[in-house]
């Protein structure tokens, strides 16, 4: 009986998958959005209930929201745990000493060579960029979960806040009007002055959009091309395609995980250095 | 008959031919650096990442791009 009804609920995944991928690739999109429902896909399904509206405004949470929850919720308690520890003794245990490389790497190799003087007060708002895009990353690739880093919502959300810190700090180091003088790089003609301040008020907008693009699109492209790989073999519909689509996929995913540490990575670095290019406009 | 798709398609060709090439053109300079300083190899590792990191960046935009366009039609 047992071993009937583990046969039936595979045949059910495959048939549902060779019906829905034979002519088009929808159910690859199913497996990238965001929806109102947590698919452990062989075993159970949660739908998320809907909340009450606000003001006419929906807000329940969807996938990608739950799983955000569970990674700031993961952050919070883990480095809690690690900061307490120093209230005990001076030395790190083993569990603070992993996390203190990545820590004291976003602190020198991020903030101080970019930054430069006054680099302290930043640190923390870099520190929890970074890990919380680190464990985002790496949690869209367990299985049965999903990536918050490919909404756009989400990272839109991140640059938006990077850009609001960027300029508060620019604006509170070097004043209001002297901040956007700043901006004008020294010795332009003066006939190609409005042009230069068209440009660079421009740059100011569209680097925090670079920077949300870029996380987002790498995340979905890395993803996409994992359910695709898979799929050929259905798309195929025979078995021996598996050998060659999954030894792919498996260098797909390696290079996944090396994505995820360097998008997070170049996220922290690149709001480090526009924050260091606003305050010491010097350079 | 539809030319959303193909030129979805055609974009993301040349979207990888325009990231290939910028990338090719920056790991050979990086090899060429490692060649003639050996010591180096590290800093150059680094720089090699980030630089392609944003290369790719912009690919990316140009692959949303097609994928939207793609979606639409």
């Amino acid at each position: 009986m047992q071993e009937n009804t583990t046969v039936e609920s595979f045949k059910t995944v495959i048939d549902t998958l060779q019906q829905s991928s034979g002519d088009d690739s929808s159910w690859i999109l199913h497996h990238i959005m965001d929806g109102r429902e947590l698919d452990f896909e062989p075993f159970f399904t949660i739908h998320i209930p809907q909340f009450p509206l606000i003001f006419g405004i929906d807000i329940t949470p969807t996938k990608h929201i739950v799983f955000m929850w569970l990674v700031a919720l993961l952050v919070l308690i883990l480095f809690t745990i690690i900061a307490r520890q120093y209230n005990k003794s001076l030395i790190p245990n083993r569990l603070a000493n992993l996390f203190e490389v990545l820590i004291l790497f976003v602190r020198d190799d991020i903030a101080k060579s970019t930054i430069g003087k006054g680099y302290e007060k930043f640190v923390p708002y870099l520190l929890t960029l970074f890990f919380f895009l680190l464990f985002g990353n790496f949690f869209g690739l367990l299985p049965w979960s999903a990536t918050f880093t490919s909404n756009i919502g989400m990272t839109a959300t991140l640059a938006i806040c990077s850009f609001f810190i960027t300029q508060f700090s620019g604006i509170r180091s070097n004043g209001f009007i002297g901040y956007f003088k700043g901006l004008m790089p020294p010795g332009i003609p003066i006939l190609l002055s409005p042009l230069m301040v068209l440009v660079e008020l421009l740059g100011l907008f569209t680097k925090p959009f670079a920077l949300a693009i870029r996380l987002f699109a790498n995340m979905i492209a890395g993803h996409t091309v994992i359910l695709g790989m898979i799929g050929l073999i259905f798309f195929m519909g025979t078995i021996l395609v598996a050998p060659v689509s999954i030894i792919f996929v498996l260098f797909i995913y390696l290079l996944e995980i090396l994505v995820a540490l360097i998008q997070a990575y170049i996220f922290t670095i690149l709001t480090s250095l526009f924050i260091g290019m606003a305050v010491h406009q010097e350079h | 008959m539809d030319l959303a798709w193909l030129g979805a398609g055609l974009g993301a060709g040349l979207v990888v031919i325009g990231g290939g090439l910028g990338i090719g053109k920056l790991a050979s300079s990086a090899m060429e650096a490692i060649g003639r300083q050996p010591e180096a190899t590290d800093q150059i590792r680094t720089a090699m990442i980030i630089a392609a990191a944003l290369i790719e960046g912009i690919a990316f935009f140009g692959l949303v791009i097609c994928i939207l366009l793609e979606l639409k039609a």
